[in-house]
């Protein structure tokens, strides 16, 4: 009997798995498996989620979310260029007051009508105090904004603040939705509804958000009808689904992004990037607060190592947050690997090399901690990468992983391998990096920077609209960095992604370091069109 | 069962349980409070996100003011209470929604794969126990032990990545994650029955190993007895003496079993729904938990704690029921 009962179960078994690969072959939903014609669905695989889609609460603040406008929006090479305006504001006073004239006929996907007071009501409601919006201090040049008419808002700054123009990318929410509930947990936080290419038609956290096109776009209706964005956090998940086909695009890292290589159906994109990894010199460390240490450091780092092996050639070597091949970068300002000189510079500086060849001086041993952030494989190989190179050089470094509520209240003496970088302006990223003022607001200015050279030119750089001026304050700031530098900038780091062959139009914006929603060939979703009728249901993938 | 069931007693014993819990669960929602208040995790942070990176002292600080959380301990644990008891959650932070809402969403899910886990492994549990409890030492008993024994060593989450290898990526015969499929975003019951395979199964095969043991002891006991052995002396076939008496009475410590297994299937629940990305309470609740969401911790807590409560409760009066010597409570 107990034979033939486990026989029985066994076949149940197997007849029972059997149905259930057949229904999987056969499901209607799979994009794989799509209905002839040309591939009207989109299913891309992110690894972070939003906090919020609310626009009031942050979300959008870089402009480019699918599901709201800004003002203005960001091009393929990052120039500004009109969306819900009709061309780039008229700046007037010195630079303290921005006049927007807004599209006309434009609606929000219930239908209402976009206008002047939906813009106004956004940006006062993030500068109220009562919202909970974590990003308001990039809008703190923001005085006051007043709408006059229907169709134009007045922007009144606080101080001339050249790149206030870039910061209008902002999605704008609807008045008459969002004001008649609580801003930090009514339902539009997580059922927004925007004038954007998308309309959001469900979030499931942790799990996806699914769109689909807006028709009655005021920049015509997406060609992609549907378009999911899934959220797999794990690395190995998302390339084995693309692989599977269940994803048509993902962000992968370079590694599992090479697999990807032989296969024609697929293309792989390289967005560069304004990402970089560095590690802060705390001001306030005996070691690390030495000029001469840091110079050293600067030079004995092998960034190019780095960038062949961890990030296996997908990335440049940073020297500081401005990439290389930025318009921004000061040219002559990159630092040759040079481990005899920084052995030199020690030697003058008095640092001489102790018995156990860590180098010692008036007593003090050259050696620090640095921390990572535990669990972030990149970081942690820079940090192992320093360790090692700084070892060459006679100071002894002890890499340790943490969180940041471990390493947060340490940053103040502690080295950090952090990471940042945002495109659109040099002054977003390096204001906050290395004004003085803010030496240890919260993350801003970590390693307790203080030049008073870099505070004026960084001022000099936001003040002035004069162009030439700002390049001249911005080559200031970059020479002072290689005197004396705060940071050791190793790389920026390239994000990589693979996307099905199957569509005109993707391309790459330079990206920031957080790579979220917006970021990737997707990021222009809106005006990809199917490719000629090659591409037919029968490009079954395995 | 013929006899009427004997419905006071067991009355009584719910009440006096419901009437014990209070203390209960104002101690755990208040321990809830202290321990998340001593946890390094700061709620600001978690509520900025990134953006948290970037944002001056300023603004955190009146983020943690429009939070609440500079308050005292107990000021917050109170107004939470009362504000619970007039059935207001309160809003979650971190998830930027009212917790009633964020729970009322998510709980369907959590019970559907629960109960679906608990039934499979129950089933297979008992069939297996009682093959192998039949001839202990025979070759069922030896492989299925063993497998057992194995499996109680293994924790949830690792036969959940070792499912998805070999069913979703190996052999690519079930999804390896999700509710439904990617691409569709409405939910229809053959896509969520199909998902629900794996989590289910494995969840289940997780909790097999007690259930199997138990009712295999138990069997084997049973069939050592002087009852059993009298009836099989009386002639009576094998299949009735093992159904009619030996299962009866090994079954007995199972119904204890299914009470006190419930935390163990609460916490196995919230591994396999993270490997799974099953939208159920989990992912909210380590949320909760990293993030020091108060109110939706709280309320999870009490969820949790109501649910074992009530298992205990339910074992034991089966436990009364089956066996009328224990009675109800004394």
């Amino acid at each position: 009997m107990t034979a033939r009962f486990l026989r029985g179960t066994a076949a149940a078994t197997l007849a029972g798995a059997t149905a259930l690969t057949a229904a999987a072959c056969t499901n209607p939903g799979s994009p794989a498996g799509a209905s002839g014609g040309p591939r009207d669905s989109a299913v891309v695989g992110i690894a972070y989620e939003p906090e919020t889609l609310s626009p009031l609460l942050g979300y959008g603040k870089d402009g480019n979310s699918k599901i709201f406008d800004g003002l203005l929006a960001f091009d393929a090479d990052m120039k500004l260029k009109p969306a819900l305006a009709t061309g780039l504001p008229q700046i007037a006073d010195g630079g303290l007051t921005y006049t927007y004239t807004l599209r006309d006929g434009v609606t929000f996907s219930d239908g209402a009508p976009f206008t002047a007071d939906d813009v106004v009501f956004t940006y006062r409601t993030i500068l109220d105090p009562k919202t909970n919006n974590a990003s308001r201090t990039e809008l703190d040049a923001l005085k006051s904004v007043e709408a006059v008419g229907d169709d134009t808002v007045v922007f009144h700054l606080k101080y001339a603040y050249a790149p206030f123009a870039e910061r209008t990318v902002h999605a704008i929410a609807p008045e008459h939705v969002a004001a008649r509930q609580d801003v930090n947990t009514g339902a539009f936080t997580s059922k927004p509804i925007g004038t954007g290419p998308y309309i959001l038609t469900g979030w499931s956290k942790g799990e996806k958000l699914s769109f689909k096109a807006n028709p009655s776009y005021w920049n015509g209706a997406p060609a992609v009808k549907r378009f999911t964005m899934a959220i797999i956090k794990d690395d190995d998940v998302r390339a084995t689904r693309l692989r599977a086909g269940d994803l048509d695009g993902a962000v992968l890292p370079p590694n599992l992004a090479a697999g990807f290589k032989g296969d024609t159906t697929k293309k792989t994109w390289t967005a560069t990037t304004y990402d970089y990894r560095t590690v802060t010199l705390p001001t306030h460390h005996r070691v690390t607060g030495d000029t001469a240490v840091r110079r050293a450091l600067d030079i004995a780092v092998d960034r190019q190592t780095m960038v062949d092996k961890i990030l296996e050639g997908a990335g440049k070597p940073a020297y500081g947050p401005v990439p290389t091949d930025s318009p921004w970068f000061a040219k002559g300002t990159e630092r040759r690997h040079d481990l005899a000189g920084a052995q030199k510079i020690l030697d003058e500086a008095g640092w001489k090399p102790g018995p156990d060849g860590v180098r010692v001086k008036n007593g003090v041993r050259a050696s620090f901690p640095l921390w990572y952030l535990s669990g972030d494989k990149l970081r942690q190989d820079h940090a192992l990468a320093y360790v090692s190179d700084a070892k060459k050089a006679g100071i002894d470094i002890t890499a340790q992983g943490g969180t940041w509520e471990v390493i947060e209240p340490r940053m103040k003496t502690d080295a950090v391998l952090a990471g940042g970088g945002a495109p659109g302006d040099p002054d977003f990223d390096q204001y906050l990096l290395l004004k003085s003022s803010l030496a240890g607001d919260g993350f801003n200015n970590m390693a307790w920077y203080d030049n008073k050279t870099v505070d004026r030119a960084l001022d000099e750089g936001r003040r002035t609209d004069d162009l030439p001026k700002r390049r001249a304050a911005y080559d200031t700031v970059q020479r002072e960095l290689v005197k004396n530098p705060g940071y050791t900038f190793l790389t920026h780091i390239d994000h990589l992604y693979v996307v099905d062959d199957a569509w005109d139009g993707p391309s790459t914006q330079t990206e920031p370091h957080d790579h979220g929603l917006a970021s990737g060939p997707w990021w222009n979703v809106e005006s990809w069109k199917p490719k000629g009728a090659t591409e037919t249901a029968g490009a079954t993938k395995k | 069962m013929k006899r009427r069931l004997p419905w006071g007693p067991m009355a009584r014993m719910t009440g006096r349980r419901a009437l014990a819990a209070v203390p209960v669960l104002l101690a755990v929602t208040f321990a809830v409070f202290a321990v998340a208040e001593a946890s390094p995790f700061d709620p600001v942070k978690a509520y900025a996100g990134t953006a948290g990176l970037t944002a001056s002292q300023e603004n955190l600080d009146q983020l943690r003011a429009n939070l609440g959380v500079d308050r005292p301990l107990v000021t917050r644990w109170w107004e939470w209470l009362t504000s619970a008891l007039t059935g207001d959650l309160g809003d979650s932070a971190v998830l930027r929604r009212p917790v009633a809402e964020v729970i009322g969403e998510r709980l369907g899910w959590s019970v559907l794969l629960a109960v679906t886990a608990f039934l499979v492994a129950i089933a297979l549990g008992t069939l297996l126990g009682v093959l192998a409890g039949r001839r202990r030492g025979g070759l069922v008993d030896r492989a299925v032990s063993s497998v057992a024994y194995t499996l109680e060593a293994a924790p949830a989450f690792w036969l959940g990545l070792l499912a998805i290898w070999f069913f979703a990526l190996k052999l690519g015969a079930l999804p390896a994650g999700g509710l439904t499929d990617t691409a569709s975003d409405t939910v229809t019951a053959d896509q969520v029955a199909r998902h629900l395979v794996l989590p289910a199964l494995v969840l289940g095969v997780s909790q097999l190993p007690w259930f199997f043991l138990y009712v295999r002891q138990g069997v084997g006991d049973a069939l050592d007895e002087d009852p059993v052995r009298g009836a099989r002396a009386r002639g009576l076939r094998e299949r009735t003496v093992l159904t009619g008496h030996a299962l009866r009475s090994g079954m007995l410590p199972m119904l204890t079993l299914i009470g006190s297994r419930v935390p163990e299937l609460i916490t196995g629940a919230l591994l396999v729904e993270t490997v799974f990305s099953w939208p159920g309470i989990a992912a909210a609740t380590v949320q909760a938990a990293t993030s020091v969401d108060f109110p939706l911790l709280a309320a999870l807590t009490v969820l949790a704690t109501a649910a074992v409560l009530l298992g205990n409760l339910l074992s034991d009066l089966l436990y009364g029921l089956a066996d009328p010597r224990v009675g109800f409570d004394g």
